[in-house]
């Protein structure tokens, strides 16, 4: 099975995020008021090869802890987004997200 | 005998003839170590220098970490060798766990490229064992992410060590204390973020670097490093 992945890494609560800050500050310029708690981090997609869901889950779990986050700024979440299509086949829908 | 420094190159470090030229100048036998080698037998002090390690791709350091290198620049440190990471070496060393804490983006989000004043805060570190602390060197810094920050507990303990070894006179970047170098508990692993190198000669404005470095290669010559291998 192959299954679409999605990691989130963000940066942790209480570490300043200038970049998220910059862009709050650029939005009332253009006219949009209301917004706040503006945070910017990275989305990276993967497609993983696995038995089951959890065995998918897991792998991209240990990814993102080891190589694409570093804990001591940044907190992560790993979705299983469901499961990928075959090479030249069809999407197979649905896959519950699994937040972690 | 000279003390024989490695000078270790990733894909993308850019400041490893700087520091091999300022080192030699000084008297240390130099040789530039690529990222691929496995063994670091032989040397007496290793630097890892400043440039964009594997594209900085990820985190400064993120994939660095992970290079063959890398396990055997632990096993050094662990054997007491002295290890120097400058700026994006000092990347490389927080995020292999080798020193503690993080270097995130400058606060203002600006890139750096200017000298600043670093004042000595500590002697336990084998770049400054042989500089009086409270001595203030004008150092060029020349970065995105050197906004070094770590967790209370491990501030304090920083401090309480004495592992604080560099703090900026004017913070430029938003370093928690003004931190622009620590070492480890022993002092012999040691990152900055201002480059020593660049301040070696008259030509470029300072030569406050070089006590800096001339500190490391008298480590070097008595440090006696046995490594398992």
């Amino acid at each position: 099975m192959r299954f679409d992945v999605l990691v989130e890494v963000r940066l942790r609560q209480g570490i300043a995020d200038p970049e998220g800050a910059t862009i709050e500050r650029a939005l009332p310029a253009l006219g949009f008021t209301g917004i706040g708690q503006v945070r910017v981090g990275k989305a990276i997609r993967m497609v993983v090869e696995a038995a089951r869901i959890q065995d998918a889950e897991q792998v991209a779990s240990q990814v993102a802890l080891r190589l694409l986050s570093n804990p001591v700024i940044e907190d992560v979440e790993v979705t299983v987004l469901g499961s990928a299509p075959a090479a030249g086949g069809q999407a197979a829908a649905g896959g519950g997200a699994i937040g972690q | 005998m000279s003390a024989r420094v490695g000078v270790v190159v990733f894909p993308g470090t850019n400041c490893e003839h700087d520091v091999a030229g300022v080192l030699a100048s000084l008297g240390g036998e130099t040789e530039l170590v690529w990222h691929g080698t496995r063994s670091l037998g032989g040397y007496d002090a290793l630097v890892l220098p400043g440039g964009f390690a594997h594209g900085d791709y990820l985190r400064p350091g993120a994939i660095a970490r992970f290079s063959p290198v890398m396990d055997a620049v632990a096993d050094f440190a662990a054997a007491g060798g002295p290890v120097v990471g400058i700026c994006n070496g000092f990347q490389v060393l927080t995020e292999a766990g080798l020193l503690p804490g993080a270097l995130q983006k400058n606060r203002g989000l600006r890139f750096i490229c200017t000298t600043v004043g670093v004042r000595v805060s500590s002697a336990l570190s084998v770049i400054t064992a042989g500089v009086e602390v409270g001595r203030v060197l004008q150092i060029p810094i020349n970065h995105f992410e050197g906004n070094y920050t770590c967790d209370r507990s491990t501030l304090a303990e920083l401090r309480d060590e004495g592992r604080i070894v560099l703090r900026y006179v004017d913070n430029p970047n938003g370093s928690i204390d003004d931190i622009a170098g620590i070492c480890n508990r022993e002092g012999n692993v040691v990152g900055l973020m201002p480059h020593p190198e660049r301040a070696a000669d008259e030509l470029t404005g300072s030569t406050d670097g070089i006590v800096l470095l001339r500190s490391l290669l008298a480590a070097a010559d008595t440090a006696e490093v046995a490594l398992g291998d």
